[in-house]
């Protein structure tokens, strides 16, 4: 009988992991079922059934539709050129910005996060003032092509990928590098061989979320390309909000869900092989001067290690972010009788002819009350998330589990805002579900949107760690949650500051689903720019400048604070 | 060369306190969070939930003249612009999203009356024919109309052009751009100006000779005039642009004339209605609200608010719009049946006539 005791005592060691496991997966898991796939669904259901029997007719219709084809081409080209342009040029930005030392460089990380938040409303404008005919750069003939739509979607995309690839390099441990290095590999060796590897999956991480942020795009590409070049989320927006045609959207919708999850497996197979053990600091490596230029042999000055990487991202900083960002900037000090601070004064006030229910500053206070709630249920359910995803069972059930809960965390960057905005008036509409004049809507749908890139920031630094360090720690015997904190924990607070900050980026600048729940008395800010660009005259107009340029300054402020909490050392901010 | 390790040891703050130090950090931001301001007693009889469109706007003290009045509590919901007002209003139509609702424009009033959105109230103060089928009273209007640059043809020596007709003269080639009837209200009101004024048969036709004279399509109203309109703050190239009749009016400075106008010959005459939803918990409240906004303070607030005329020929209207913002004589007008019958196929129609 005896006997027994210890081996009853090891399964119920095992048991209680187990099932503190189920429970953190099942609270997130909860979450986005009740508010993404509980409402997407009911909103899709709406257009697939008719008169209580599904009816499949709009499947046929829309997939032999030639615009349906067409469209499906857009979107994943448009996607695919979306990525692949930012990740070429923001990988050379992240070593730039954060492996190496340069004056000013605190005030360019700060810089490069702003476009990211912008409302899509004043950036398209902001671009097509400078594309238009007879604009700074119309010569280019660029105005309405897709080549237009392409730069403004590496606009957006370009400091996801800087900050989540930086991120992760600057805790790379440099020795394998060096040590590549003192064998005698020449520095493009040793970044292919030893640093490229290791972050391939930040890299990936970032390159899947671009991809769906560039697929899914639908204001800039409404604003751009107009309706000849459009995407399937732009369709699903025209049937939804102008036609009513919810048998269309929905089958669209399915459409857009099959692609999406297509471009999950397939960047989930990518990582997954690159996936391994890594030596990570849980302090920033110091980082080195910008070497631009050398010396060579014959005591000339050529071009230093750092000089294409360096070029690469003034190029990108310098042209294609501080453009738009300078019209906007400029415009906004524009008055009709010369420059001055007016448009800056007027954000006390609901706009000239009372233009808002309330003032700019209000509407910031809103956003940034909301942003506080979005931030906290979007950073506790994506931390959860993220840390059940970086567990590697042995079952190869369990594996297969973590891959599909992998993909389907993703899912709410693939749908459209204008399904999930839509599908929130229709699936809470009634009983204890009655959420729709809830003030927590807002900040519940926002949140939704920002999990996805809270798993995607955090995981690759949980995954980095080497699972032996948790073995070790288990056979020296700490409990699951001793491990959990010692061995986690410091990577976790760390990747927590760049997660904290997107997620509350991503709420400070969340439009499409706002749009549709917020409530008049309390517009969020880019609720009310949108509602400023919405009129006529030069003072809305000039108002709607300003107030862009407070939401891109308390971005790059919030961001800031973010990096800072996780304690750089160089101590720059 | 660098040793990464040897780097002088910073004074660092532990993760722990760093960690400490957010959550202190939170929980003073969450002290202001949204969670807990929001009125807990929602269905109480006495509250009022009104739907908008999102450009409603009335002064202050207003709505809280007529919360006094009848001891109502408004709350209000604004989902999106007239058509998407409406797509909502209908897909919610078991549960309504308020009680009373303002901002269904004639293009879109046939569409909600069809579906059943709509309670049998018409106000009595409705203006002479100011209502639509029982359940839809108008209270206030506004004409969509071609603006145009007065400087810019003055400077061009070029005389401005008057009707439809003209837009479509070489000489007044790439001058004008208009916006997408599918993406913008607006542009849905110029599409239906042009089937007013050539019929249903004629104005495809129309519009395949803008488009040759080189018409330019952009999808959103502020697209439209702030970036490729030369008179407003744009500055852009081209000196004809799809507005309001009232636009010019927020053009003028204090020196000198007005810098834009409008033509009166292009217009289409947009109304706009209120009306009781169907399953409003406070029918009362709903109806006294519909008759509020046909309230000679209500009517002569709105051209200030929102841009438009009153619906009511009495209500004054601010100075300078007499000279600035006239209503058209004789607007393109289209039987709101008649839209509803035929909106998406005219648009479908137009999309392929002129962006192909």
């Amino acid at each position: 009988m005896d006997t027994d005791r210890p081996r009853l005592r090891t399964a119920s060691r095992r048991v209680t992991p187990a099932l503190a496991w189920t429970a953190a997966a099942g609270l997130p898991l909860a979450f986005l079922g009740l508010f993404f796939a509980y409402p997407v669904l009911a909103l899709t259901w709406r257009g697939l059934v008719v008169d209580g029997g599904l009816d499949l007719t709009g499947v046929a219709d829309v997939l032999t539709a030639p615009r349906t084809w067409r469209l499906l081409g857009l979107t994943l080209a448009q996607g695919a050129l979306g990525s692949l342009l930012a990740v070429l040029l923001g990988v050379p930005g992240a070593y730039v910005l954060y492996r190496c030392r340069f004056p000013g460089r605190a005030l360019v990380r700060a810089f490069v996060t702003v476009p990211f938040v912008l409302p899509t409303v004043v950036v398209g404008v902001a671009f097509r003032t400078l594309l238009v005919e007879g604009g700074p750069l119309g010569f280019l003939g660029l105005d309405g092509t897709f080549a237009a739509i392409v730069a403004a979607l590496v606009f957006f995309n370009y400091p996801l990928v800087v900050r989540t690839v930086g991120g992760m390099w600057e805790r790379l441990d440099p020795r394998p590098e060096q040590a590549a290095r003192s064998l005698g590999a020449p520095p493009w060796r040793a970044f292919v061989t030893v640093t490229l590897p290791a972050l391939a999956p930040a890299i990936a991480s970032a390159a899947a979320v671009v991809f769906l942020f560039c697929a899914t795009a639908f204001g800039i590409v409404l604003v751009l390309g107009g309706l000849r070049f459009g995407t399937i989320e732009t369709e699903i927006w025209v049937q939804t909000t102008q036609f009513l045609d919810l048998r269309a959207a929905a089958v669209l919708s399915v459409v857009q869900l099959v692609v999406i999850a297509g471009a999950l497996w397939l960047s989930a197979r990518l990582r997954a092989r690159r996936e391994r053990a890594l030596h990570l600091r849980t302090d920033p490596a110091a980082a080195q001067p910008l070497r631009l230029v050398r010396r060579g042999r014959t005591g000339r000055l050529r071009p230093g290690g750092d000089a294409v990487a360096a070029a690469v991202t003034a190029v990108v900083v310098l042209g294609l972010l501080a453009g738009p960002l300078l019209t906007l900037l400029v415009r906004s000090f524009r008055t009709p009788d010369g420059w001055g601070l007016d448009h800056y004064r007027s954000l006390t006030t609901t706009g000239g002819p009372n233009t808002l229910t309330v003032s700019v500053w209000e509407a910031t206070v809103n956003s940034l009350r909301i942003a506080v709630d979005a931030t906290v249920l979007a950073v506790v359910v994506g931390t959860l998330l993220a840390l059940v995803l970086s567990r590697r069972p042995r079952r190869p059930a369990a594996r297969r589990a973590i891959g599909a809960l992998d993909s389907f965390v993703m899912l709410p960057l693939g749908v459209s805002a204008v399904t999930v905005g839509f599908g929130f008036l229709i699936a809470f509409d009634a009983g204890w579900l009655d959420l729709r004049t809830s003030p927590l809507i807002v900040p519940v749908a926002q949140a939704v949107v920002a999990v996805p890139l809270v798993v995607r920031t955090v995981l690759p630094v949980l995954r980095a760690i080497d699972p032996r360090l948790r073995e070790a720690a288990a056979m020296l015997g700490a409990g699951p949650g001793r491990v959990l904190r010692t061995v986690d924990g410091p990577f976790l607070v760390r990747g927590l500051g760049l997660a904290v900050g997107f997620a509350f980026a991503v709420s400070l600048g969340e439009f499409g689903a706002t749009s549709f729940l917020a409530r008049p008395e309390s517009p969020t800010l880019p609720v009310v720019i949108f509602r400023l660009i919405g009129r006529p005259g030069a003072d809305n107009y000039g108002m709607a400048l300003a107030a862009s340029v407070v939401l891109a300054l308390l971005t790059a402020t919030v961001m800031s604070l973010a990096e800072r909490a996780r304690g750089d050392r160089t101590g720059e901010w | 060369m660098t040793t990464y390790d040897t780097a002088p040891p910073a004074r660092r703050r532990g993760p722990l306190r760093v960690t400490a130090g957010l959550a202190v950090a939170m929980l003073g931001l969450g002290a202001c969070s949204t969670i807990g301001t929001g009125d807990a007693a929602t269905d109480d009889a006495t509250v009022l939930d009104v739907v908008t469109h999102d450009s409603f706007t009335l002064s202050d003290g207003l709505l809280a003249d007529f919360e006094e009045e009848t001891g109502y509590e408004i709350r209000q919901v604004a989902p999106g612009d007239a058509g998407a007002l409406v797509n909502q209003l209908v897909l919610t139509k078991d549960a309504p999203l308020g009680d009373v609702v303002y901002g269904i424009d004639n293009a879109f009033a046939a569409r909600a009356v069809d579906e059943g959105v709509l309670d049998d109230y018409v106000s009595p103060d409705a203006a002479p024919g100011g209502t639509f089928a029982g359940a839809l009273t108008a209270v206030d209007r506004g004409d969509v109309c071609i603006n145009v640059d007065h400087e810019w043809f003055a400077a061009a020596g070029l005389p401005e052009p008057v009707t439809l007709e003209d837009l479509t003269d070489p000489r007044y080639a790439d001058l004008l751009v208009v916006t997408n009837p599918a993406t913008s209200s607006p542009g849905l009101s110029f599409l239906l100006a042009t089937v007013g004024a050539f019929g249903e048969d004629g104005w495809v036709d129309y519009w395949a000779a803008l488009r040759d004279n080189g018409v330019r399509v952009v999808p959103s109203w502020s697209d439209a005039y702030y970036v490729d309109f030369s008179g407003s703050e744009g500055a852009g190239p081209r000196p004809l642009v799809l507005s309001y009749a009232s636009s010019p009016a927020a053009e003028v400075t204090d020196d000198g004339p007005a810098p834009t106008g409008a033509l009166l010959d292009t217009c289409f005459r947009q109304t706009e209605y209120a009306g009781v939803l169907a399953g409003a918990d406070n029918v009362a409240g709903a109806q006294a609200f519909v008759d509020f906004l046909l309230s000679t303070p209500v009517q002569e607030d709105i051209p200030g608010q929102m841009y438009m005329y009153p619906v009511l020929e009495g209500a004054a209207v601010p100075p300078g719009w007499a000279e600035h913002a006239p209503l058209a004589p004789a607007p393109h007008e289209v039987a709101p049946e008649v839209i509803s019958a035929h909106r998406d196929t005219w648009i479908e129609t137009w999309t392929q006539t002129v962006l192909g």
